[in-house]
């Protein structure tokens, strides 16, 4: 049997099986030829970028490579009582170099993050240094501040010594590793961080529910009108699509402020007194209402085009077996568009989880999310590493999301408009 | 949607409070673009309504605010609107070239791994892009084009090409690839082919999603703001800052200018989609 199959020969003698797998082993190289200049475009400024941004987030040579003598004669010491003479020696001699390269301010810029207190007395000992006599350096530098001669911060510098730290992720969760190496959470009043996750989730999650219920009506009713008239409304959902979110934002800027025209309309049908307008804007309610509208086509759009595939015929067999329109809608329409609603629901769900421009610009301090605290740290602070671990935290949580999105909907499946 | 006669009185109810809440909803989404066109005409410095503007006094309005967004020496208007076309230009042509090509090859049968090639390729419109943002930032540093115009180009061509992938692969599906075959067993070579018969065919793809790709870089902040230099300022940028600085009239006036430019941008994407939709035989 099998010698017969072989026997099948191209023009060329070359079997027939051995040919066809030649071909098709070209047209998969020629297909990813073509793929491959935006993968590889991709890979090099983007992908590996964010491979960067990993290895940042886990950096932590700098301190390392600043102090090399320190964290070599630290190595015996075994951080009960104060250092040896020998690391004292060894800081003195490491510190001097970095103030003659003028690098001492990043040093006392990286110690402080570890422990408060480090920015002061490294000051003074730049002051104090100069004039030190050579030999017993450990009591000349304790001379300089009480603080050095407190071994909480000596174990402070010895906790930089490893060239890799996860300080950066736990910091992002508002934890630290304590002196004994435990981790621990800090101070009730300091976890800022928590509140901005918990309330980054908070707001995503109402911003979608929001959407779902204001685009479900929309969707069905742009998805059962006439031809003609469902064009016109699209309209009312494509422009704002279209239109720039910095000219939606601010249109909202307009509309929510204390002089504004909701403000106004609120006062003309004595909701409110002119003299007691409510603060709309820079706090949580500004960053829900925009963001709502500016999200809303995201959900209208996955919905209307899921809804407008489904017979109106079915809704009539339901109420022509019996039912009434509620229970029609409901054991027939509805579970019918239940891949719309998870497709738009997770699509503004990431977009919102990950949102800037509009709660920096409306949010003020009550409203701003997850994404405008990595922007502080990347402009104000220039603490990149702990953008970066933030980043890729908010990375992870978004690309969970994603993967779903995947499994449920495919991301080929993705419609635009 | 008129009700059939016979319908009872609590549908009839349910009926209209339905119409009246998607009256609403549309409402919501499309009134607070119209606020900024009668007050971009304001002849105050104030962004609210002026007495006169509601009485419709035509002292009350004027085009001081477009005067001043042209001629005006306190915001670079001009440097701005200039720079945004150029990069969104040539950040569409890099996104739509780059993209097609590989769209063409993710549609093949034969593309290996396509579902983890596409995942990769779709990536910039799904990751935060703040997080693009910082990424790309370092990548530019590094590379030294931070702060000039071949940096937030590349940058753009990154957050661009998705939608062209999504909107070329879309176009693709429905095609016939015999009419390719055909044109190759009359003596077509491949690139021939491609020009004359695949991209005719596939080119109202191609063009929407350029436009998805022209929008996102014209409109783009969150990376601009990392990269750009004040000689690379944009139009989102000038916005941006406006917001935050100082919200004078004038940028109501750019904002108007940026609405009938969403409009025509609408409409065209608006006809291609027809179009595509009746060449696919999608006749709803």
């Amino acid at each position: 049997m099998s010698s017969e199959t072989e026997k099948i020969l191209t023009t060329d003698g070359i079997p027939l099986e051995v040919s066809l797998k030649k071909a098709e082993r070209k047209n998969k190289i020629k297909a990813f030829l073509l793929v491959a200049p935006l993968l590889l475009f991709l890979l090099i400024t983007y992908i590996f970028p964010i491979g960067d941004m990993l290895m940042r987030s886990v950096d932590d040579k700098m301190v390392t490579e600043m102090l090399p003598k320190t964290f070599k004669s630290m190595e015996k010491w075994d951080g009960k009582e104060l250092p040896p003479e020998e690391v004292f020696e060894s800081f003195y001699l490491d510190f001097q170099k970095l103030v003659e390269e003028k690098r001492d301010g990043k040093l006392s810029t990286q110690l402080n993050y570890t422990k408060n207190g480090f920015k002061s007395i490294l000051k003074k000992l730049r002051r104090k240094a100069k004039n030190f006599e050579e030999g017993n350096y450990k009591e000349q530098i304790m001379a300089v501040h009480q603080r050095w001669a407190d071994v909480e911060y000596w174990r402070a510098i010895q906790r930089r010594a490893p060239a890799y730290t996860s300080q950066k992720y736990l910091k992002g969760i508002d934890m630290y590793k304590n002196e004994e190496g435990n981790i621990v959470s800090v101070e009730e009043d300091r976890r800022i961080h928590r509140i901005l996750w918990l309330r980054t989730l908070e707001i995503a999650f109402f911003v979608t529910l929001l959407c779902f219920l204001m685009a479900y009506p929309i969707a069905h009713l742009l998805a059962t009108l006439p031809m003609k008239y469902s064009n016109l409304l699209m309209i009312c959902v494509l422009l704002p699509f279209w239109t720039s979110l910095l000219v939606r934002t601010a249109s909202w800027m307009i509309l929510l402020q204390q002089q504004g025209v909701v403000n106004d309309f609120f006062v003309m049908i004595g909701l409110v007194a002119d003299d007691s307008r409510p603060e709309m804007m820079f706090n949580k309610t500004g960053t829900y209402v925009a963001m709502t509208q500016i999200l809303l086509p995201f959900m209208v759009l996955p919905l209307y085009s899921v809804m407008k595939t489904i017979s109106p015929s079915l809704m009539r067999a339901g109420k022509s077996l019996g039912g009434t329109p509620f229970v029609a809608f409901w054991k027939v329409y509805f579970p019918l568009t239940i891949p719309g609603i998870g497709a738009g629901c997770l699509l503004v769900f990431i977009l919102a989880i990950g949102y800037y421009i509009t709660p920096a610009l409306v949010g003020g301090a009550s409203g701003t999310l997850i994404s405008n605290q990595i922007a502080f740290h990347m402009k104000s602070t220039l603490d990149w590493s702990f953008a970066s671990a933030m980043g890729l935290m908010l990375l992870a949580g978004v690309l969970a999301i994603y993967w779903v999105y995947n499994k449920l909907v495919g991301v080929d499946n993705i419609k635009l408009g | 949607m008129a009700l059939p006669k016979y319908t009872e009185t609590r549908y009839r109810v349910w009926h209209y409070f339905y119409i009246t809440i998607c009256t609403c909803v549309f409402f919501f989404l499309i009134a607070p673009l119209f606020v900024i066109f009668p007050l971009s005409f304001n002849a105050e410095e104030f962004l609210s309504f002026s007495e006169g503007m509601k009485n419709l006094d035509p002292d009350a309005f004027s085009l001081r605010w477009y005067k001043d967004m042209i001629y005006g020496t306190k915001n670079p208007w001009g440097l701005a609107a200039k720079n945004s076309f150029i990069i969104a230009i040539f950040a569409t042509l890099g996104s739509v070239l780059l993209g097609t090509v590989a769209a063409l090859g993710l549609s093949s049968r034969h593309m290996p791994y396509k579902g983890l090639i596409m995942a990769t390729l779709i990536s910039p419109m799904i990751v935060p892009l703040i997080i693009s943002g910082v990424a790309i930032f370092f990548f530019m540093a590094k590379a030294g084009l931070a702060a000039t115009h071949t940096g937030i180009v590349l940058a753009h061509i990154i957050l661009g090409t998705p939608f062209v992938v999504i909107t070329v692969t879309a176009t693709l599906s429905g095609f016939d690839h015999s009419v390719t075959r055909a044109a190759s067993s009359l003596g077509s070579d491949p690139v021939n082919t491609f020009m004359k018969i695949t991209l005719p065919l596939i080119l109202p793809g191609v063009i929407s999603g350029g436009l998805f790709a022209f929008v996102t870089s014209f409109d783009e902040v969150v990376v601009v703001l990392f990269l750009a230099g004040l000689e690379n300022t944009t139009i989102p940028i000038q916005m941006w800052t406006g917001l935050r600085e100082q919200l004078s009239p004038t940028i109501l006036a750019v904002a108007t200018c940026l609405i009938i430019l969403s409009t025509l941008i609408l409409v065209t994407a608006e006809l291609l989609r027809r179009r595509s939709e009746r060449l696919r035989g999608i006749n709803r």
